[in-house]
C-alpha cells in the first residue's frame, strides 16, 4: 500500500470534503423544508395540491437519482442555446456552474422521500390531540404550527439521522456532473496516480467518519428534544 | 425454501464455471462513448470507426481472435492491470506517466491537439488568451495534462467523456475545449458544432508523447506480436486502405 | 430513432442484475439475520461490522472496491491454490457487488421481521411438539413474510435503481446505454426522459406486484398491533 500521494493531494481532499458537507447540509435542509408541504398536502389538501404532491413523490422515488441528475444538467443544458439572451441574464452564473444542479437534484430527491415519511407522520398524530386543539379555539394555522407540525416532526426525528446518511451516500453521484466532492477527488487521484485501492479506502474512511459524526450528532439532539409519546 | 436455495446455488456455480472457462482470445478494452471517427457504437450495439477497423486488421495479421470488452475510460488501466482485459485500443497516448504502470506497443497514429471555442471568441493557442476562462477536457487525458501545465490561469472542468464537454461547449457552460483534432471534426461538422471552430494547434512533445499506442500489461508477450502486426499492416497497404476513406492525410504522423 | 434495440438490451441487463442481486441479497440476509439472532458473540460482531460498514459507505465506493479489488482477490486466491485466474464477467461482478450490498440491508429487514413474530405463536408450536425444522417451516416463515414484505419491496426498488450506479464502472445497463445514445445523437433531453419513464414503469409494475403479494400473504392473519 502506498500513500505517497497524500501530501500532494491534501488540499484537494479537504476542499472535496467541505463540498460534500455543503451538498449534504443544503440538500437535507431545503429538502425537509419542501417535504413538509408535500407531506401535508397529501393528508389534508384539496386534490389540486395532493395529486401533484403524490405524483412528485412517486416519480422521484421511482427513478434513479443518477438519471435525474443527468436529465437536469445535460437535458436542461441542451436547451440553453435555444434561449436567447440567457447568457447575459443574472441567473447565468447559476446555470453554468454544476454545483446548483447537484443541490437541486439532491433537494428534490430528499423532498420526495421525506415527503412520503412526513405524510405518514402527519397521519399518525393522534386525532385526539388535534381535536383538543380545535376545541380550545385554535385556528387551522395555529393548530398546524402548535400541535400538528411539532408532533409530526417529533415522530420523524429518529428517521432524520438515517435520511442524512442516505443523502451522504448519494453525494458521490455529483462527481459525474463535474462537481468534485470527496468521491470526485478520489476519482481524480485514482486516475492520475493509477493507484486503485488506496484512494478508495481513504474516501471510504472519510464517509465512515462523516456517518459517525451524523449518528453522534443526532443522538445528542434526540436526548435534548422531548421524546414523542403515544 | 430449501429446494429454492439449492437451485440457486446450482445455477450460481454453473454460471461461475461458464465464466471461468479460459479463453484463448485477446480481450481488448474500449469505452463505448462516441469518439468519432476513431470509435463509436452504432444504434444496434456494433462498434465501428477507424480504430476498430485497424484493431481488427492487427488481430487478423496476428492470426488471433479478438473480443471487445466495453469498459469505462477511467477504468481501462485498472482493468488491464487486474487482468480483466489484455489490451487497450482506445486512442490512448503513449506517455511517461502511463508507462510507469503499463506498457505500450509502437504508435499506430499521431494527431495534434487543438483548442476549440465559439467562432466569436478571442481564445487562441496562446495561454494568455485563456485567462479566467472555463476550459473543458476529458479526465485523465494528455489534453487535461496540457491544460493544467500551460493554462493554469483558466478554470479547468473535467468531464467523464469527450461528447460531454462538447455538449457543455455548445450549451455555453464552458468557453473552450481542448481535445484531439481529428475527434473534433465530427462535432464541428454537426449541427451543434456550428457554433465553434478550431482556434489553434497545441504542441508539447513531453506531454503528448510520440502518439497513440496499444496499451499492454508490463511484460506482456503481446507487445512483440502487436508491433510485428502494426509493421505488417503498414507494409502491405492495409493501414492506408483503411485510412483513406477517413483521412486525406497520413494519420500515422511523423 | 434506431436506438430502441440498444435500450431494450440495456433494460434486460438491468433486470438481470437486479433480480440476481436481489436473490443473492435475500439469501445473505436470511443467513445474516439468523446469525445475528442465534449466533455467538463472534458471529454477531462480524455480522454487525458487515452491516454497519455497508450502510455507512456509499454504494458507488463499495461497487468500485468490490469490482476491482474483489476480482483481483479472487484471482489471487485461485492462483495461489494452483488454478488459472478466471474471468468474471461484468454481469456476475455486478450481481455479486449489488447482492453483497443488498445483503446488509436485508439482514436488518429480515431480522426485524423475525423478531416481531409474536412469541406466543412460537411457544404454541413447540408445545405441540414440533421439531425445530417443522417450527421454522410452518410457523416462522409464514409469519415472517408479511412482516418483512414492506421492507423487502423497498429493497427491490433500491436494487433496481442501484443498477444505474454500474454505469459508472462502464457496465452497459440501461443508464449507460442511454448516455451513450444521448451522447451520439445529442438528444440528451429526450433520451434521459425516456430512461426515466422506463424506470418509472418498472417501479410502478413492481409496486402492483408487491401490493398483491402483501394482500395474499396477510390472508387470515390477525392485525398485529398496527
Amino acid at each position: 500500500m502506498e500513500w505517497y500521494w497524500l501530501g500532494e493531494y491534501a488540499p484537494k481532499l479537504l476542499s472535496g470534503t467541505w463540498l460534500t458537507i455543503q451538498l449534504l447540509v443544503m440538500a437535507v435542509f431545503f429538502g425537509m423544508l419542501l417535504a413538509i408541504p408535500i407531506g401535508l398536502a397529501q393528508v389534508t389538501g384539496p386534490k389540486i395540491f395532493s395529486l401533484p404532491a403524490r405524483a412528485f413523490c412517486t416519480t422521484f422515488r421511482g427513478t434513479p437519482l443518477l438519471i435525474q441528475l443527468w436529465l437536469l444538467y445535460y437535458g436542461l443544458g441542451s436547451l440553453f442555446p435555444y434561449m436567447d439572451g440567457i447568457r447575459s441574464s443574472f441567473i447565468w452564473p447559476y446555470l453554468r456552474d454544476a454545483f446548483p444542479y447537484a443541490i437541486v437534484a439532491f433537494t428534490l430527491s430528499v423532498a420526495a422521500y421525506e415527503g412520503e415519511i412526513m405524510r405518514g407522520a402527519f397521519k399518525n398524530v393522534p386525532k385526539g390531540e388535534l381535536e383538543a386543539g380545535i376545541a380550545s379555539g385554535m385556528s387551522r394555522f395555529q393548530l398546524l404550527r402548535r400541535i400538528w407540525l411539532p408532533r409530526a416532526l417529533q415522530n420523524v426525528m429518529p428517521t432524520l439521522a438515517g435520511e442524512m446518511v442516505l443523502t451522504l451516500k448519494a453525494t458521490p453521484l455529483a462527481a459525474t456532473i463535474t462537481v468534485y466532492e470527496i468521491f470526485g477527488v478520489g476519482t481524480i487521484i485514482r486516475q492520475e496516480t493509477y493507484r486503485i485501492y488506496e484512494p478508495l479506502l481513504l474516501i471510504a474512511g472519510v464517509y465512515i467518519c462523516l456517518t459517525g459524526v451524523i449518528v453522534v450528532l443526532f443522538h445528542w439532539l434526540e436526548n435534548r428534544v422531548p421524546k414523542a409519546s403515544g | 425454501m430449501k429446494k429454492l436455495k439449492s437451485v440457486l446455488l446450482g445455477s450460481a456455480a454453473s454460471l461461475v464455471l461458464v465464466a471461468g472457462v479460459s479463453q484463448a482470445e485477446i480481450r481488448i478494452g474500449i469505452d463505448p462513448a462516441p469518439y468519432l471517427p476513431f470509435s463509436a457504437e452504432s444504434a444496434s450495439g456494433q462498434l465501428e470507426g477507424w480504430e476498430i477497423q485497424i484493431a481488427d486488421a492487427i488481430c487478423a495479421a496476428m492470426n488471433e481472435d479478438c473480443v471487445w470488452v466495453k469498459t469505462a475510460w477511467d477504468g481501462l488501466i485498472p482493468a488491464l492491470t487486474s487482468n480483466k482485459i489484455d489490451a487497450i485500443i482506445n486512442s490512448m497516448s503513449i506517455t511517461e506517466e502511463r508507462m510507469k504502470t503499463i506498457d505500450f506497443s509502437n504508435k499506430y497514429y499521431n494527431t495534434p491537439a487543438v483548442i476549440v471555442a465559439p467562432k466569436d471568441s478571442n481564445i487562441s493557442a496562446d495561454a494568455a488568451s485563456t485567462d479566467g476562462m472555463y476550459i473543458g477536457v476529458q479526465v485523465a487525458t494528455t489534453h487535461a495534462n496540457y491544460v493544467e501545465a500551460h493554462m493554469g490561469s483558466a478554470t479547468i472542468k473535467s468531464y467523464q467523456n469527450f461528447d460531454e464537454h462538447n455538449q457543455d461547449l455548445f450549451s455555453g457552460r464552458i468557453d473552450a475545449v481542448v481535445g484531439d483534432s481529428m475527434a473534433m471534426q465530427p462535432f464541428l461538422e454537426s449541427t451543434e458544432g456550428q457554433c465553434c471552430e478550431i482556434k489553434g494547434d497545441l504542441h508539447d512533445v513531453a506531454i503528448f508523447g510520440p502518439g497513440v499506442g496499444v496499451g499492454l500489461r508490463k511484460g506482456s508477450d503481446l507487445k512483440a506480436k502487436i508491433n510485428a502486426a502494426i509493421d505488417q499492416i503498414r507494409a502491405d497497404g492495409t493501414f492506408d486502405r483503411i485510412s483513406k476513406p477517413f483521412f486525406n492525410f497520413d494519420i500515422y504522423g511523423g | 430513432m434506431g436506438w430502441g434495440d440498444n435500450l431494450f438490451y440495456g433494460l434486460l441487463a438491468t433486470l438481470e442484475i437486479a433480480i440476481g442481486a436481489y436473490l443473492l441479497g435475500t439469501s445473505i440476509g436470511f443467513a445474516g439475520a439468523l446469525g445475528k439472532i442465534n449466533g455467538g458473540p463472534v458471529t454477531r460482531f462480524c455480522l454487525g461490522t458487515y452491516t454497519t460498514l455497508v450502510r455507512a459507505v456509499p454504494e458507488l465506493v463499495l461497487i468500485l472496491l468490490l469490482y476491482y479489488a474483489g476480482t483481483a482477490l479472487v484471482n489471487e486466491v485461485l492462483m495461489s491454490l494452483g488454478y488459472r485466474p478466471i474471468d468474471i464477467s461484468g454481469l456476475i461482478a455486478g450481481i455479486v457487488v449489488l447482492g453483497v450490498v443488498q445483503g446488509a440491508y436485508s439482514t436488518e429487514v429480515i431480522r426485524g421481521a423475525l423478531q416481531a413474530i409474536p412469541k406466543g405463536q412460537l411457544e404454541a408450536g413447540r408445545a405441540f411438539g414440533m421439531s425445530r425444522w417443522t417450527l421454522f417451516r410452518r410457523i416462522t416463515i409464514p409469519a415472517m413474510i408479511p412482516l418483512a414484505l414492506p421492507g423487502m419491496s423497498n429493497l427491490w426498488l433500491i436494487v433496481t435503481k442501484d443498477t444505474a450506479l454500474l454505469a459508472v464502472v462502464g457496465f452497459q445497463e440501461l443508464t449507460l446505454t442511454t448516455r451513450v445514445a444521448a451522447g451520439t445523437t445529442r438528444y440528451y433531453l429526450e433520451f434521459f426522459l425516456i430512461a426515466a419513464a422506463i424506470y418509472l414503469s418498472v417501479t410502478l409494475i413492481s409496486n402492483l406486484c408487491f401490493k398483491w403479494l402483501e394482500r395474499r400473504s396477510s390472508r387470515g392473519m390477525t392485525s398485529l398491533g398496527h
